[in-house]
């Protein structure tokens, strides 16, 4: 239990780095821009306590607005895919949880439904960041096109991050 | 008093996802007032000194270009100086301190995070109120306004970039003086429009773009880009063109900063005409 607190921590860091060092420089077509951390979000154990949940949102998108300048738009984007994901898991698992699955993942979900619930949080949560952003509703269209492009370009990151993932961690939790 | 406690408790999952969020608004509203005081920006301690730390690598990446730069302005500069002019009429040259007051002066800085891609970009610098900078300093390039300083910390000072929705800089076509307002409508970077040109201004492709030096922050006639397009319609009393910066925003790796030392005086005079 404990390494696993440790493996999150140490993702965490990870993610922070590579989003403001790397990611925040890409930006494809002009404003397409990856937001690679809430892959961490997405991945916290399925028996995550919900305070916890929502506290980690809050410091992980608060410590991206930091770096980015952007005030606290990030922590009010992953705060609510937070409070999202709940209610994403029990749509996308049904009632019954499969043989208590340590964390979401492609094996414990099914490929659709893994897909599902990535497209989906993303999408809460870039919808929230891009209408904070703006803040202004003269702009709609143009906004619901970068959300929807972004939350294209996000989604496949961290699907091919969940890819990736899959097979050393979960070597690891055995 | 009980049920209210188990009330809260069991919905607590519900009742921090609202104060967190509340937080979070809170935080994006201080923003619209007009200074942070909060802590949150790219120039405090620990951010700032990690992306000073990477921006050490990207800007060397950079060197060649800024290099160019560099002996560009090197060359222009050589062009003005007194050297380079033969003094034909005696008279013309006689220096007087009350015709000469400094107005403008000038420090160099260097970026180290900038954005172009959100709706509403800052940047950083490396140089702080220890080294002079203070808010509303502008910040410019030869080929162009970079943005305004909005906050400092000791060594690091965070920019509201031209690209941000709340900027507007007063412009002005250098080939007739009229007048305009260049807003950023954030699609392109490298696009920007100026609105408010008067309906009879008679506009050419390609026409010339300066600051006006209306506003008590930029110098006059700094170039900002050149006209691409407009669209003239009946009936209405403005224009709104379209501008291509100069400025290549994406590229910025040093920039100057320029204080107006007459700044205190002019608003003094302007702001209570304003408040009325």
């Amino acid at each position: 239990m404990l390494n696993v607190r440790w493996g999150y921590l140490a993702l965490f860091v990870f993610l922070v780095l590579v989003q403001v060092l790397v990611l925040n420089n890409i930006h494809l077509g002009g404003y397409m821009n990856p937001q690679l951390y809430v892959f961490l979000v997405l991945l916290l154990p399925l028996n995550i306590p919900g305070l916890l949940l929502l506290s980690v949102a809050f410091v992980l998108g608060l410590i991206i607005d930091m770096f980015s300048d952007s005030l606290a738009i990030h922590a009010g984007a992953t705060v609510f895919m937070a409070f999202c994901r709940p209610t994403v898991i029990r749509l996308v698992t049904g009632q019954f949880v499969a043989e208590d699955p340590e964390r979401p993942s492609f094996s414990s979900f099914g490929t659709f439904s893994m897909i599902f619930y990535v497209i989906a949080l993303v999408l809460a949560h870039h919808a929230v960041l891009f209408f904070l952003e703006v803040f202004r509703f003269s702009e709609v269209p143009h906004t619901l096109i970068r959300i929807l492009l972004n939350t294209g370009f996000t989604a496949l990151f961290v699907l091919l991050a969940f890819i990736f993932s899959d097979r050393p961690a979960g070597k690891k939790a055995r | 008093m009980r049920n209210l406690y188990r009330f809260i408790l069991k919905y607590q999952f519900f009742f921090l996802f609202l104060f967190l969020e509340a937080v979070a608004i809170m935080l994006v509203f201080q923003h619209q007032q007009y200074q942070r005081t909060f802590y949150l920006h790219s120039a405090n301690a620990i951010s700032g000194r990690l992306l000073h730390m990477s921006n050490g690598v990207t800007s060397f990446l950079l060197l060649r270009q800024a290099n160019r730069q560099l002996v560009e302005e090197n060359t222009l500069l050589l062009n003005r100086q007194m050297e380079n002019f033969m003094i034909t009429d005696q008279q013309q040259f006689v220096a007087r301190d009350s015709l000469y007051q400094a107005r403008y002066t000038y420090q160099h800085a260097r970026v180290i995070n900038n954005s172009v891609t959100r709706r509403n970009n800052y940047m950083t610098l490396n140089k702080g109120s220890r080294h002079g900078i203070a808010p509303d300093m502008g910040v410019l390039l030869t080929n162009g306004v970079a943005g305004i300083v909005k906050d400092v910390t000791k060594n690091f000072s965070s920019v509201m970039s031209l690209l941000h929705s709340d900027m507007q800089l007063s412009v002005m076509l250098k080939r007739n003086g009229h007048i305009g307002s260049l807003r950023w409508e954030g699609r392109d970077y490298r696009l920007a429009s100026v609105e408010y040109i008067p309906a009879h201004a008679s506009l050419h492709l390609g026409d010339t773009i300066v600051t006006s030096g209306y506003s008590t922050i930029f110098p006059p006639g700094i170039f900002i880009g050149t006209l691409t397009d407009w669209e003239v319609r009946r009936g209405e009393t403005f224009i709104t063109a379209t501008v291509e910066l100069a400025l290549d925003f994406n590229k910025l790796s040093y920039v100057y900063l320029v204080n107006n030392l007459m700044k205190e005086e002019q608003d003094g005079l302007e702001l209570p005409l304003h408040s009325n």
